[in-house]
């Protein structure tokens, strides 16, 4: 590959090779204060489907040890974002060592809170907010959990901010580092905060679960607690490896629902959400 | 030393001899390890090293690349053991094919393998009855298409692929071992005749019968995708039954020449080297071409090999109806 580009994002390295030099530039600044791995977990692929597409009408096709056969490419504005997708699906794919749980994590006192949900349930604005008070941001897509020790490994990617979120937590980070805004792509409008120092320097740090919230975006502030039975259905679904890893993952999940309460909370606007949260978290 | 050789003979060479391993820098371990991901041989791989003083990283990787294997070990099993239950009210056994049956029966061939689809061989004469206690038993169609399904049904060697509802697992029963449109007619009642009892209503094929089917399907019928993997197959099978007799089963089968290059093809990727013809040498750079990202390398060769396999499958007036029908269809 022409470009190349390497960093480790918690305990997990990738490699990502490119045809172009943008987006591999692009992921030079954004993830300068990273470290970079010996030898990298996985690799990731941008490269043009056909040739030509390298030059005419660029186009990035996402590849790697692990694809998806029919994804759709994108334009070569949009190479940062294939970028991520392409980290995110080795991580979906390929990932064995941890149970993937389709969630944010952020930690305080040494215990992390995990908000899972749908996408546009606010995972991602809500985990950016609440590192802007003083949490560690652990990550905004995957929560690793460790099936030998129950803990909590950090995956702090870039924070992928889309449409109205993007608004919402640049007035709120108006200090933090951002990536170019992405407009029009599959997933609307998107733009990636870069995690602050903090984040950064304790991504090696893994910490047992203590709350998991199931947040919903849109209705009056409500909250309920949800059931250990209804919290493992909901969170193999979550899971893009919990067939996988057969027996271990099965057990790390029935744990983890068996020792970490779970709320569903229904917030009307993102202030309420986060008092919402400081105020279970509090009554832990 | 990850540049001084760039293709899948990296791989091998560290199959071949794993304390080579120890030499690599981190360059070479990420090129070996893309490789082997896109040769499905991490399992294998990850195996082969086992207990050496390796870097951190590649132990932790190589560590998750066991246990994935020995996951999707169990869930083949598991597959073999659904569709014995199945067969079992026919009194039809479940005859393995490659690595199921490596995997079932615990031969050297199956340590660290990847393995997808079961693989079976039933007669011929009670294919219609197989099929329908599968169907019965919760597999379902996945080929739309009535030209392929009735192109399955008339020409090859197998049932249309069916896949379970609820396990999504996919299984391929097989009458014989190569496409009745190919030149070459295999004799698939003796493969059951002389098939090795592995466990109640379990079988495999006899050892030098697994050879020629391994060899039927890279050279007699595939176009050398997976090559890599299907020869180390063959140099497990070799070290561990031999191949006393093997020539005459292979020459019973009109396989002796795609048999004897399997096993010179294997001893010069795995084993102690081999006198190896030109056409071997061709078949060489299609097995090996790989780079160190895990791309598929050599697209002039590859292409070669696939317009060969399907100039082996099927005669020339049939192969031009088939890529006509095939064209007109194309369903994107």
């Amino acid at each position: 590959m022409r470009h190349v580009f390497s960093v480790r994002i918690g305990p997990v390295g990738f490699r990502v090779g490119s045809a172009w030099r943008a987006p591999i530039a692009q992921l030079e600044t954004l993830y300068a204060d990273y470290p970079k791995p010996d030898v990298p977990d996985f690799s990731v692929r941008l490269f043009p489907a056909r040739p030509w597409r390298r030059v005419i009408r660029p186009s990035v096709t996402i590849g790697g040890d692990f694809m998806l056969p029919d994804a759709a490419p994108l334009p070569l504005e949009q190479g940062l974002l294939a970028a991520e997708m392409g980290m995110n699906l080795q991580m979906a794919l390929g990932q064995r060592r941890y149970l993937l749980l389709h969630a944010s994590v952020v930690e305080r006192d040494g215990r992390a809170l995990l908000m899972t949900g749908v996408s546009g349930a606010g995972k991602s604005t809500l985990a950016a907010l609440l590192a802007a008070r003083g949490w560690r941001l652990m990550g905004d897509e995957f929560a690793l959990l460790d099936p030998a020790t129950g803990l909590v490994h950090a995956f702090p990617r870039l924070v992928s901010l889309k449409n109205a979120a993007i608004e919402v937590v640049t007035r709120a980070l108006p200090e933090a580092r951002f990536g170019p805004l992405l407009a029009g792509t599959p997933k609307g409008d998107v733009r990636h905060l870069v995690p602050d120092a903090a984040a950064v320097a304790a991504m090696d740090v893994p910490v047992p679960p203590a709350l998991l919230l199931f947040p919903g975006y849109g209705f009056a502030a409500e909250e309920r607690a949800v059931p250990p039975s209804e919290v493992f259905v909901r969170l193999t679904q979550a899971s893009t490896n919990f067939v996988a890893l057969g027996e271990r993952g099965f057990d790390a999940l029935a744990r983890l629902v068996k020792t970490v309460p779970a709320r569903a909370i229904d917030y009307p606007d993102t202030d309420s959400a986060v008092a919402q949260v400081e105020k279970l978290w509090a009554a832990l | 030393m990850g540049r001084a050789v760039s293709d899948g003979r990296l791989l091998a060479r560290m199959l071949r001899t794993p304390g080579n391993a120890l030499a690599l820098d981190a360059a070479g371990w990420t090129a070996l390890l893309a490789m082997a991901r896109a040769e499905q041989m991490i399992g294998t791989l990850a195996l082969r090293l086992d207990g050496l003083a390796l870097p951190d990283d590649v132990a932790r990787i190589l560590a998750d690349a066991r246990a994935s294997a020995a996951q999707g070990q169990v869930a083949a099993l598991w597959e073999v053991e659904m569709a014995r239950r199945a067969l079992a009210p026919l009194g039809e056994p479940v005859v393995l094919l490659k690595g199921s049956a490596f995997a079932a029966a615990g031969l050297r061939a199956g340590e660290g393998r990847s393995i997808g689809d079961l693989d079976i061989l039933v007669p011929w004469a009670r294919i219609d009855a197989v099929e329908a206690a599968l169907l019965a038993a919760g597999w379902e169609w996945v080929k739309p298409n009535a030209y392929d399904d009735a192109y399955y049904r008339q020409w090859m060697h197998e049932l249309p692929p069916l896949i379970h509802r609820d396990r999504d697992r996919m299984i391929d029963v097989h009458h014989t071992i190569l496409p009745l449109t190919a030149r070459i007619t295999p004799d698939a009642a003796s493969l059951l005749v002389n098939s090795v009892a592995i466990g109640p209503g379990v079988r495999m094929l006899a050892p030098s019968d697994m050879l020629v089917h391994a060899a039927a399907h890279l050279f007699a019928d595939g176009d050398l995708a997976g090559g890599m993997r299907n020869l180390w197959d063959v140099h497990c099978l070799v070290e561990q039954f031999g191949t006393a007799g093997l020539a005459e089963r292979a020459a019973h089968h009109g396989l002796g020449a795609a048999v004897a290059r399997a096993v010179r093809l294997s001893a010069a990727l795995y084993g102690d080297g081999a006198a190896l013809t030109p056409g071997d040498h061709a078949c060489l750079r299609r097995v090996t071409a790989r780079d160190g990202w895990g791309r598929a390398t050599r697209p002039v060769t590859r292409l070669a090999f696939y317009v060969r396999s399907h100039w082996l499958r099927m005669p020339p007036l049939m192969l031009a109806r088939h890529l006509w029908t095939k064209w007109r269809t194309k369903p994107d």
